[in-house]
């Protein structure tokens, strides 16, 4: 596969136009969701905190469009990207973060509990590497009932080094479970450097100690993330486990109350000339795959599709008081 | 009715194996369950019938296995995990407690997790501190768990049965030293409902509650002090802690009008303390005319020595000597 950096031009691609579309709107609205969250927390509008997922777009995105709505992801704090790639409704989605009777957990579990089980979605996740047992246990299941799925772990470079990610790979790999699982890399455990943290540079030579494929790829280049998902895909299903890392980059805080005391102006920008999205752009505008009317079409449409969300929300009510005793046990 | 009499342990092995024989969603894991037949043999036999598939012996990686439960509960399955002794359940805690726990709470009423988690507990084995704790005030205290502790071989089949059918993740504690002890259990299959407690032994005097291995041995001090015609003790096993029957513990302090929570944990935040306090918040607050009393652990990790050990938490000796001085 060739090596793609920065420009997105040449990059083959054998993704129908609908998909290209599906793939791009997704990222757009990953965007235009965090911003308007980035937003809402500025102003103070909403409570809580949030992780905010701008820069690292291609990854979710790009390794979702592999997946069924059927298959399995479990998602991390920095959940959102992975909840938009996965098909879950904007508006529920944004009336959970506003904490309304109308969002996915009905204003229970916010920014950092949005899942759909019946989209395949097991949770974004409050504890730094929770979902990676979780993971390789709905592995379990569609190695049990002997089901055609796989599953995508996402988690970054700061849980790599949990404990959870050590006996989980390793059991899956015992086991042959049909997981990916998949390491965003976005450099910073909160502000702790990925190369203060560790003693090596590429964290996918963890593989090598589970007996499994390994390999460090581009994740702000959408082809490349979903080109090697796309294989790892085929691979975990007859083989066992796959560790994807994605080099990526979140562009703001780790949450609302980051200074961003860590790293400098000049290694942001120098991040945003690998913005996933102009580069799917170029690659659209170059191919004349899209025109740039159309492309600016979607980016208008996307935004506008966020306002709407944002409406929906507004006017959804808020949660019945004494629904805060429900749904602690099931029947 | 007919009846057979078998081992605590083996009335374990019964209910997985007839619940693993009825669905096969069920699947068991854990470390050494397999042809080891687990740390206290309750698994001898099960993967010669079930296969290695269904009986999954797992590398020694607690977060992995509650953790894994969890998944897959969450995604169809209905999971059994043994850990080897509830002591190493905290290497796999925020699993149990911020993930199996909170997960239905946390997505809104969308998901369930029908997981049961099966761990030993209490001392007397001479395993010392890191493999003899009574823990289950922790777990109570996590909205989202089940916390059963069966005190006969009817009670561990029936209540597992029930767990394992449960929608929800149960810790199923179980008592090391009842392990070989023998009891009666039907022939014919029979559940036994959770959250609800048995009482265990009739009386008038005192109401004495407790659970585990603490039952038996309170038990019989009660026989002791009515064959000496001192008082008839009244003792209830809750067997659920968590939700609590609340119920049979109040009526039955109304009754008697004095009450006693007797348990292997160490005292100081131990599950007694909520017990009283239930007991206090309630109509039967009215028909005390004595202090609660609470029996439990000292203070202490569990020691070494045979003596040190049996000490630590209470004797039929040191209940005695509670109840003499609580009916004066």
């Amino acid at each position: 596969m060739e090596k793609n950096t920065g420009k997105n031009g040449k990059r083959k691609s054998n993704l129908s136009k609908e998909k290209l579309q599906d793939m791009y709107m997704k990222m757009l609205h990953t965007r235009a969701f965090e911003e308007k969250v980035a937003y809402f927390f500025s102003r103070g509008m909403v409570h809580g905190t949030t992780h905010l997922y701008v820069g690292e777009e291609a990854t979710a995105v790009g390794a979702i469009a592999n997946l069924r709505a059927d298959d399995w992801i479990t998602s991390t704090h920095r959940g959102h990207g992975h909840t938009i790639a996965k098909g879950l409704d904007l508006n529920r989605m944004m009336a959970e973060l506003l904490g309304k009777e109308t969002g996915y957990c009905k204003g229970k579990g916010g920014s950092m509990h949005i899942s759909d089980i019946t989209l395949g979605h097991l949770g974004a996740n409050g504890i730094v590497g929770g979902g990676i047992p979780i993971a390789t246990g709905a592995a379990l299941t569609v190695k049990l009932r002997g089901e055609d799925k796989v599953v995508i772990c996402f988690f970054g470079d700061g849980a790599i080094n949990e404990g959870t990610f050590h006996e989980s790979v390793n059991m899956a790999s015992a086991w042959k479970l049909p997981v990916i699982y998949l390491c965003e890399n976005n450099q910073y455990g909160m502000s702790t450097s990925q190369k203060k943290a560790t003693n090596i540079d590429d964290l996918s030579v963890r593989a090598q100690a589970y007996g499994i494929p390994g390999k460090r790829i581009d994740g702000n280049d959408i082809f490349e993330v979903y080109e090697t998902v796309r294989e790892a895909k085929e691979y975990v299903k007859k083989n066992g486990p796959y560790l994807i890392v994605a080099e990526t980059y979140r562009y703001l805080g780790h949450s609302k109350s980051d200074a961003n005391r860590y790293r400098t102006k000049e290694e942001i920008n120098e991040w945003k000339t690998k913005d996933p999205i102009p580069r799917m752009r170029i690659y659209l505008e170059e191919n004349k795959i899209f025109t740039p009317e159309e492309l600016d079409g979607m980016e208008t449409k996307a935004k506008q599709d966020i306002e709407n969300a944002v409406e929906y929300a507004k006017n959804s009510p808020d949660p019945d008081p004494a629904d805060l005793l429900t749904d602690v046990y099931a029947d | 009715m007919s009846q057979r009499e078998i081992t605590y342990a083996k009335a374990i092995n019964e209910a997985m194996s007839e619940e693993m024989r009825r669905d096969k969603e069920i699947f068991f894991m854990g470390e050494d369950i397999g042809i080891y037949g687990g740390a206290f043999g309750v698994s001898v036999g099960m993967i010669e019938e079930f296969g290695e598939t269904r009986v999954r012996d797992t590398p020694i990686s607690e977060a992995a296995i509650i953790g894994a439960a969890a998944g897959a509960a969450a995604t169809g399955s209905r999971p059994i995990a043994e850990i080897q002794f509830s002591d190493f359940i905290s290497i796999g805690i925020d699993q149990l407690g911020n993930q199996a726990a909170k997960m239905r709470y946390m997505f809104g009423g969308r998901a369930q997790v029908p997981m049961v988690v099966r761990a030993p507990i209490g001392s007397g084995t001479g395993a010392a501190a890191q493999h003899s704790q009574s823990q289950e005030a922790w777990y109570c205290h996590i909205p989202g768990l089940k916390v059963v502790t069966p005190s006969t071989p009817y009670d561990a089949k029936g209540l597992l049965k029930s767990a394992i059918r449960d929608n929800n993740p149960v810790v199923f504690l179980e008592q090391k030293l009842l392990y070989r002890k023998k009891g009666l259990v039907p022939d014919e299959e029979y559940t036994i409902p959770l959250c609800k407690g048995e009482i265990k032994r009739e009386g008038t005097d005192l109401s004495i509650i407790s659970w585990g291995r603490m039952v038996p041995m309170v038990l019989e001090v009660a026989e002791k002090l009515a064959k000496e015609k001192k008082c008839e003790i009244e003792v209830i096993d809750p067997r659920t802690l968590m939700p609590l029957d609340k119920q049979i513990i109040i009526d039955s302090v109304k009754k008697t009008g004095k009450a006693m929570i007797v348990h292997e944990a160490v005292l100081t935040g131990g599950y007694g303390g909520e017990i009283a306090a239930v007991i206090a918040d309630s109509e039967a607050f009215f028909h005390l005319d004595a202090p609660i009393r609470r029996v439990g652990g000292f203070d202490v990790p569990i020691p070494y020595n045979p003596e040190l050990e049996r000490n630590a938490v209470p004797t039929p000796e040191r209940i005695e000597a509670n109840i003499r001085e609580l009916l004066q």
